[in-house]
């Protein structure tokens, strides 16, 4: 229709404005189940907590203006919706320790290197606010700024939170002192400081 | 500055060490974000698009 030409223009309405947004959306998910996966350490309970924060998206998707930072808006949805669910539930500590475990048997999988587990564990031990700082900045891609919209704190809380984490990863990785018994301390540092050479070797 | 000198050595090292452990934090992420979307997710949307379309 002729009248429609400058559509590009206009402010997106109705459905058309829904199926732009729902495009935006679905590109968004294989990051949604990334940030959900490395903040619970458990991959079902990972989705599950994508899959409610992508619903939240999609029925606020009024309140979002098209154009601006939607990654940044999703994964604040994420991590609010992971601290109500925690808050609800009082057994959240011994859900952990059941994720922990679920992850201790997931290390027979030959396709994850080793490494990686043992990041995994050590991750785990990170309390929930260090973890999801060093997830943002360090891996989600977002400036400390970003980060601390998301976490709805200050940027210099964050900035501390990263290095606490980082100093405390560190810590962990090379006295071995994570959940898992039957393997000499110092080595999961050693085997992530190899991989990571064999990484930017490759690069 | 003289990076063989001694005392910049620890330094040096733990900044590797963090430099590594931030190699696989991004691995560990981006290996979720390219496993293929589970077809749930896209299910779960296109209901809840059912859902606005018949309002």
């Amino acid at each position: 229709m002729a009248a429609d030409r400058d559509d590009a223009a206009a402010p997106l309405e109705g459905a058309a404005r829904d199926k732009v947004f729902q495009g935006e959306l679905v590109k968004l998910i294989p990051h949604l189940r990334a940030f959900a996966r490395t903040l619970t350490g458990d991959a079902t309970q990972a989705d599950d907590l994508a899959q409610d924060a992508m619903i939240k998206a999609w029925d606020a998707r009024a309140s979002f203006q098209l154009g601006t930072n939607m990654k940044a808006w999703t994964f604040m949805i994420l991590r609010n919706q992971f601290y109500s669910d925690k808050r609800r539930s009082w057994r959240s500590t011994q859900l952990d320790q059941e994720a922990a475990e679920r992850t201790l048997v997931a290390i027979d999988d030959p396709g994850s290197p080793l490494a990686l587990d043992e990041l995994r564990l050590a991750m785990a031990m990170l309390p929930y606010e260090q973890r999801e700082a060093l997830i943002l900045v360090g891996a989600g891609g977002f400036a400390y700024e970003e980060a601390a919209d998301i976490c709805g704190c200050a940027v210099g809380t964050v900035k501390s939170r990263v290095s606490r984490a980082r100093k405390a990863l560190q810590g962990i990785l090379e006295t071995g002192s994570y959940d898992r018994d039957g393997r000499e301390a110092g080595d999961a540092m050693r085997s992530i400081l190899a991989d990571a050479e064999r990484l930017s070797a490759i690069r | 500055m003289d990076e063989r000198r001694k005392g910049t050595a620890p330094l040096d090292e733990a900044r590797l060490r963090q430099r590594a452990i931030g190699v696989k934090l991004r691995q560990m992420f981006d290996e979720v974000v390219n496993e293929p979307v589970p077809d749930e997710f896209l299910d779960i949307l296109r209901r809840a698009d059912n859902k606005t379309g018949e309002r």
